[in-house]
């Protein structure tokens, strides 16, 4: 944290930011396509950045090996991303260009981006628009046959393309099909049902990973010239969030202990239309389409002991507080905002619902200006989703949402090739830490998963596999032997302890203790206690964890167990990363760095770097390393929304 | 409320399965059907026994990962919903719940409710994409689409993959499966290139891994989650026809 932290170097072009990917892809080694069979790459994880990068690995001719832990590539949390995916065709002709998409991603990211890396992400955004039409996804069209758009989460231009509410799945199952294309031809082996539970390196290279084959229990040995990490988000850290239920933290964490650099960890993204939580039995929270907040007002009552239902109270009687306080873009302002709004709301008390945690989302106006039948077409699924969750109606009764863990910006650093730290460790899509800065625009994270998977990867692996590091180990080299001693072993921890306790409550109990105090607002004393609180459960987890069974079948809570013995330990991570940055920025709130009104209150001088933390043991504090940000076109202005 | 669970265990692929009978309580109304599961589970784990396997994952309907027969029905008894966002308040106090696998020779099971789709992939890898290498695509405008086959593209691909149409179907065919993709990619211009065959393909390999033929139940449509239609079929078997007769 002091002035001494060592600086990190991210490797990206100079020279006019529209030319740089272009020059660098020039600069870059070629591998002779005839040679390229001879590199094995690992890709673990088949979201939209894995799959997508081993398909096109595989069309250019390295021998691929694809790892998932589902039990099929088509099942990865992607899939679940509904609202769409931006880009810079600018076909509306309404004044986007890849200039402006790069703009707002900086600036959406509350200026903690990379400038070169958004750039190019906002130049191949296009491409990905072409690579998925030509594959057969099934866009969204006009009576023409173009393509449609849709304005997004507060986007001034309509730049989102989209498949119905199913973009997410549309695009993984695009990708999905051309991995299996490749998996039919030979070029990718795939493996399912295999979790990674450790990276293997030799001299500090990344030389393979040891998998958990999920239905046999056994320990695999899997070498590679180059591992690719596509294992998306760590958001269930919280226990609660809208990820998937096997969406974990274990395989990033592991090849931090491994020595790569996780940066960010802090900067997380919470979503603010959720379905509000109903009880202790919740096991995930589900979102809401954002586009909801497009014609649905958010309100609360004036006065916090109103309890009448929604319907008695009067429209003078109502806040509709996103209107009040922020005028210009009402109920559209961005996601962190917007959740930071809600919090505030009910930590006054004017909570609704039998919780008091959430807020009306009402669309009486909204039925009575269209007519239902037109509101029923733009979110008629949405609307029936959360009468089947909630057993309300909300065509009759407004319906409430509450802010929930929807995404992470953080994640493990990369340089401009999204190399890590580990030499031939390549890290994609949400595991990696670098385009998104403090705050994801909607409609971007299936952007990004795709640009790295379909176009980034495949054209800078070669930085490592031309460098003269590759080693060309089998895992007949004693460092696999280690790592798969060190993973057997770890497995006949967690069943041996036999405590009082299960892996669930356990998670609970570290979720609640995430949400409370690194949750949407934080403290540097809320966060001091949190990690001793985090530390003192640990302890208990390796005391009083109870998991059933063997190792050697299929055991989910074996598996579970194992997730979250990592979420343990980087919980304490993101503690200290959120303590350590003394300002507010994005998703990041600091109470204690706030303006007069409440906004987050940046502080550029201080704080303009990714905070990069290197793993020194897991009693040790973290080493600090940072990577200076340089913003040589989008200069950094406070984001308002008034 | 409290419910008696009648569940199939099965410790694996060759042992012999059976039902096992658990009484639970504290089942609250705003539980997903899932939900209640790891209730069972917490349960059973703490006292001495081990957890029932059951397949999950997004909790949230569109992964395909989960599964269950239950009370006969696969994905539960309401339409249109799979088994995660079937939620407890469709059931009553004291109910008795029969829960079981989907159960398919194609689909083998691999452990208590856990059953094997990898068959589904394999259908797939038979020709369930268009062949439109990385880079080389047009620009996205370039291929117009109009918006009712766009439409009806988007019908068929919201198949979510879970395998309950074979689960529901008496002879555990793959029909509405194969059909969604097939008229998927049949609808759209990108496809036609390889429009017979892929279909060709993709009927012999659902042949080849051992799903049954289809005698027009329509109980795959009944229980389909994503509610794709029949006419997915349909549209098949023309293509099938076609292709067969017209292919070199």
């Amino acid at each position: 944290m002091s002035a001494s932290s060592p600086i990190l170097e991210s490797n990206s072009p100079t020279g006019p930011i529209a030319d740089r990917w272009a020059n660098h892809r020039f600069d870059l080694k070629l591998i002779n396509p005839a040679n390229r069979r001879k590199f094995s790459v690992l890709v673990v994880g088949t979201g939209l950045a894995g799959a997508a990068a081993a398909a096109t690995l595989a069309e250019q001719g390295y021998s691929v090996k694809s790892l998932c832990i589902q039990d099929s590539p088509r099942r990865a949390h992607s899939i679940a991303a509904q609202g769409g995916i931006n880009a810079a065709k600018n076909y509306p002709n309404d004044g986007d260009s890849i200039y402006r998409l790069f703009y707002d991603t900086v600036k959406g990211g509350d200026f903690r981006a990379r400038e070169s890396n958004v750039y190019r992400l906002a130049e191949i955004s296009n491409q990905i628009i072409d690579q998925c039409a030509a594959q057969g996804v099934p866009f969204a069209r006009e009576y023409g046959g173009l393509l449609a758009n849709r304005s997004f989460g507060g986007a001034q231009v309509s730049r989102t393309f989209y498949a119905r509410g199913q973009t997410g799945q549309q695009l993984l199952l695009g990708a999905y099909s051309a991995l299996m294309r490749q998996v039919a031809s030979g070029g990718v082996e795939l493996l399912t049902r295999r979790e990674m539970v450790d990276l293997v390196t030799v001299d500090g290279v990344a030389a393979g990973v040891i998998a958990r084959n999920l239905v046999t229990g056994e320990f695999e040995r899997h070498s590679a010239d180059a591992v690719l990490l596509c294992t998306g988000g760590y958001g269930n850290v919280f226990y609660l969030s809208t990820n998937a239920q096997a969406s974990n933290v274990a395989a990033a964490w592991k090849c931090h202990k491994k020595g790569a650099f996780f940066a960010n960890p802090c900067f997380t993204q919470i979503h603010p239309t959720c379905i509000p939580v109903s009880g202790k039995h919740q096991s995930k929270l589900t979102l809401m389409s954002e586009s909801l907040r497009n014609d649905g007002r958010v309100w609360v009552p004036k006065d916090n002991t109103d309890r009448r239902t929604p319907s008695e109270i009067p429209e003078d009687a109502r806040d509709y507080y996103l209107e009040r306080r922020y005028p210009s873009f009402g109920n559209l302002v961005p996601r962190d905002v917007a959740s930071r709004a809600a919090k505030a709301e009910c930590d006054k008390g004017r909570g609704v619902g039998d919780s008091n945690l959430s807020v009306y989302l009402d669309f009486g106006d909204a039925i009575r200006r269209d007519g239902a039948p037109l509101i029923a077409e733009k979110y008629g699924n949405l609307f029936q989703m959360y009468e089947m969750i909630t057993g309300e109606n909300p065509y009759k009764t407004p319906m409430r949402i509450y802010p929930a863990v929807h995404y992470t910006m953080g994640g493990l650093w990369v340089d401009y090739n999204l190399q890590s730290s580990v030499p031939g460790l390549f890290v994609l899509g949400e595991a990696n830490f670098s385009d998104h800065g403090a705050n994801r625009l909607g409609a971007s994270a299936l952007m990004q998963g795709l640009s790295d998977g379909y176009f980034v990867a495949p054209a800078t692996i070669t930085a490592h596999l031309a460098s003269g590091k590759v080693q060309r180990l089998n895992t007949d080299h004693p460092a696999f032997a280690e790592a798969e001693a060190e993973a057997t072993a770890r497995s006949s921890k967690l069943l041996g302890v036999q405590g009082g306790r299960t892996v669930e409550s356990l998670h609970q109990e570290l979720g609640q203790i995430m949400w409370d105090n690194v949750g949407m607002a934080r403290t540097a004393e809320g966060l001091k206690g949190a990690i001793s609180s985090i530390r003192s459960l640990r302890e208990e987890f390796w005391n009083e964890v109870r998991v059933p069974g063997e190792a050697s079948h299929l055991n989910p809570s074996l598996e579970r167990a194992g997730r979250v013995a990592d979420f343990m330990e980087f919980g304490e991570l993101m503690a200290v990363d959120a303590l350590a940055r003394e300002e507010s920025c994005g998703g990041h709130f600091r109470e204690e760095h706030q303006s007069a009104d409440g906004e987050a209150a940046r502080d550029d001088e201080n704080f303009s770097h990714a905070a990069a933390w290197e793993h020194k043991g897991i009693e040790q504090p973290k080493e600090l390393h940072k990577e200076k940000l340089t913003f040589d076109y989008v200069q950094p202005s406070t984001r308002s929304y008034k | 409320m409290k419910l008696t669970l009648n569940i199939w265990r099965q410790a694996g692929p060759e042992s012999e399965g059976q039902f096992e009978t658990h009484a639970l309580d504290g089942v609250s109304e705003d539980m997903s059907f899932l939900e209640m599961l790891d209730l069972l589970n917490q349960k059973l784990v703490m006292s001495g026994r081990e957890a029932v396997a059951f397949d999950h994952d997004c909790r949230e309907g569109i992964c395909g990962m989960c599964s269950l027969v239950i009370n006969g029905e696969a994905h539960g008894p309401v339409k249109g919903t799979t088994t995660c966002q079937l939620h407890m308040r469709s059931f009553s106090d004291g109910d008795q719940i029969v829960i079981e696998p989907f159960r398919a020779a194609a689909f083998p099971i691999i452990r208590d409710l856990v059953v094997d789709r990898s068959s589904f992939d394999s259908i797939i890898m038979a020709g369930g994409f268009i062949s439109a290498r990385t880079g080389s695509a047009p620009d996205g405008n370039a291929i117009l689409v109009p918006k009712t086959d766009s439409d009806k593209a988007m019908d068929a691909a919201a198949c979510i993959g879970c395998g309950g149409c074979v689960a529901a179907c008496p002879n555990a065919a793959a029909m509405l499966f194969t059909a969604a993709k097939v008229t998927h990619l049949a609808s759209l211009p990108q496809g036609q290139p390889e429009r017979q065959s892929r279909v060709l393909s993709m009927v012999k390999e659902m042949d080849e891994q051992g799903f049954g033929n289809c005698t027009n139940e329509r109980e795959c449509e009944a229980a389909c989650p994503k509610e794709i239609s029949v006419a997915t079929i349909a549209q098949m078997n023309r293509d099938y026809l076609k292709a067969a007769i017209f292919t070199d």
